[in-house]
């Protein structure tokens, strides 16, 4: 099975190690330009800048194949920036998004770094065992549609849902050693 | 219960930056500017390297006016120097609330024989390196993200590849060293033995490390980018030329296509004047910002 990982900035080399570590015959491929998505099977939007990377996506045409990409079902998993680039809804923001998800996020919601966290995040669908999460000028979801499921809250937050082939955490599994997350999209994104 | 201030969380927002361009403002204009252009983030200053390097005299934290117009302008990190060793300047920046500070030797040093105890702060700090064994002292005392210095203000990236090249050289020395000669190693390089012996076994710096001091096309950020450095850091190369959004906006490209020389020719056209370089020998010895940082 081929992942891309949006290359464009970003934490996308850990994405990468994390996806060929948490499961057997998993490749990998940098995508920077709309050719890079042909053949692949899921889709990997990194953490890192969202106003950079939406920037890059316009500039590189990559905004309209990838939104094609995951309206004809291919999985794809977005972890803080990218959970902003797959929201229909960015609260007092009009930068560019690929609008796929029925959430409505607020960027930079926790504060600026210094408010950065991590914390033990208890994921039903993940086992007993907390995840250690790691929130970083994170984003929370504020609200989601009916076809979206709440995987999981920080209080009275929702930091991590999906929407059938659609996957969007706040937080940063590839920057712990913890392969849940990951094998998660791969076990679930892909079941249809 | 909510850990803030850690080290994963330090070395995190560092990680998220990789494969981007922080670029020098020193107004709220220049940072949207920036911003606009696709910077991952900005370096809040009152003055760009190349007009410390004009002025002389003592260059020193920038007014917090400044940096908190910043602040309330860009959405993206802002990051603001302070002086070698001035913790005091380090926790009005915290106080203010800036995403990272740079102990910096773009401004005239407070102390000259100790740097910042940054392990004691909550904001995470980057640090100039020019060689393996200065950048793993400032990772000891707690920086969570490293640049080689270059010659800040110059427009010359001779001496940024210079520092690149020595990292990345000393690391795979490190590499194919026995372990019995690590510690004479870490011993010669002034760098703590458990940084050596991580480094070794890793093969790369325990934080993430950018290029600094002297970039001034998209050509460079590429060049060092390919010399294998994480992003890139613009000083003066971007609001010194004379179409900086243009500049901004291509040296983003740059870096993010690092290898695509299609792109990267492309991306060089019609980009008016760089700013005007320095040839490094023309420098008087005490004028050089890299030497600053023990």
């Amino acid at each position: 099975m081929l992942i891309g990982v949006l290359a464009l900035q970003g934490a996308f080399r850990e994405h990468e190690k994390m996806l060929r570590a948490c499961k057997e015959n998993i490749e990998t491929r940098q995508v920077r330009l709309p050719g890079q998505l042909e053949g692949i099977d899921g889709l990997v939007i990194p953490g890192g800048e969202s106003t950079t990377m939406g920037k890059l996506m316009i500039e590189f045409g990559l905004l309209d194949p990838i939104r094609a990409l995951g309206s004809r079902g291919v999985p794809i998993f977005g972890t803080c920036a990218g959970l902003i680039m797959l929201a229909k809804d960015i609260v007092g923001s009009d930068q560019p998004s690929l609008g796929l998800m029925d959430i409505s996020v607020e960027r930079n919601a926790f504060g600026r770094q210094v408010e950065s966290f991590e914390d033990d995040l208890d994921i039903p669908d993940m086992g007993e065992d907390p995840f250690r999460a790691v929130f970083i000028r994170a984003p929370y979801i504020l609200s989601v549609g009916s076809g979206v499921k709440v995987l999981a809250q920080f209080g009275d937050k929702i930091v991590f849902a999906r929407q059938g082939h659609l996957l969007a955490a706040a937080f940063h599994p590839e920057l712990t050693g913890d392969y849940r997350v990951h094998r998660y999209f791969l076990e679930t994104a892909f079941v249809d | 219960m909510a850990e803030k201030g850690t080290l994963k969380v330090k070395t995190g927002l560092a990680e998220m930056l990789k494969g981007g361009v922080i670029m020098d403002v020193t107004t709220p204009e220049q940072a949207k500017i920036a911003e606009e252009a696709g910077a991952c983030a900005v370096m809040a200053l009152e003055r760009v390297p190349a007009d410390i390097r004009a002025a002389g005299g003592v260059a020193r934290m920038a007014d917090p006016t400044i940096i908190k117009a910043i602040m309330e302008t860009v959405t993206i990190p802002v990051m603001a120097k302070v002086r070698i060793g001035h913790f005091v300047e380090a926790q009005i920046l915290e106080h203010l609330g800036v995403d990272y500070i740079d102990e910096s030797e773009v401004l005239t040093p407070a102390d000259e024989q100790h740097h910042i105890d940054k392990q004691a702060f909550k904001v995470p700090f980057v640090c100039g390196a020019r060689n393996l064994g200065e950048a793993l002292r400032r990772i000891g005392e707690g920086a969570a993200m490293i640049r080689t210095k270059g010659e800040p203000g110059t427009g010359n990236v001779v001496e940024a590849v210079r520092h690149m090249r020595m990292v990345m050289g000393e690391i795979r020395r490190l590499q194919n060293m026995p372990r019995e000669e690590l510690m004479a190693s870490a011993k010669e390089m002034g760098a703590p033995y458990e940084l050596v012996l991580w480094v070794a076994e890793n093969g790369r710096l325990p934080v993430v490390n950018f290029a600094a001091g002297g970039i001034a096309t998209p050509a460079d950020a590429a060049l060092m980018m390919q010399l294998g450095c994480d992003g890139i850091f613009v000083g003066s190369g971007i609001f010194k030329s004379n179409n900086p959004a243009a500049r901004a906006k291509a040296v983003v490209a740059a870096t993010t296509h690092y290898k695509d020389s299609k792109i990267l020719a492309e991306v060089s056209n019609n980009l008016g004047e760089a700013m005007p370089g320095l040839e490094i020998a023309s420098i008087q010895p005490d004028q050089r910002m890299q030497d600053r940082g023990w």
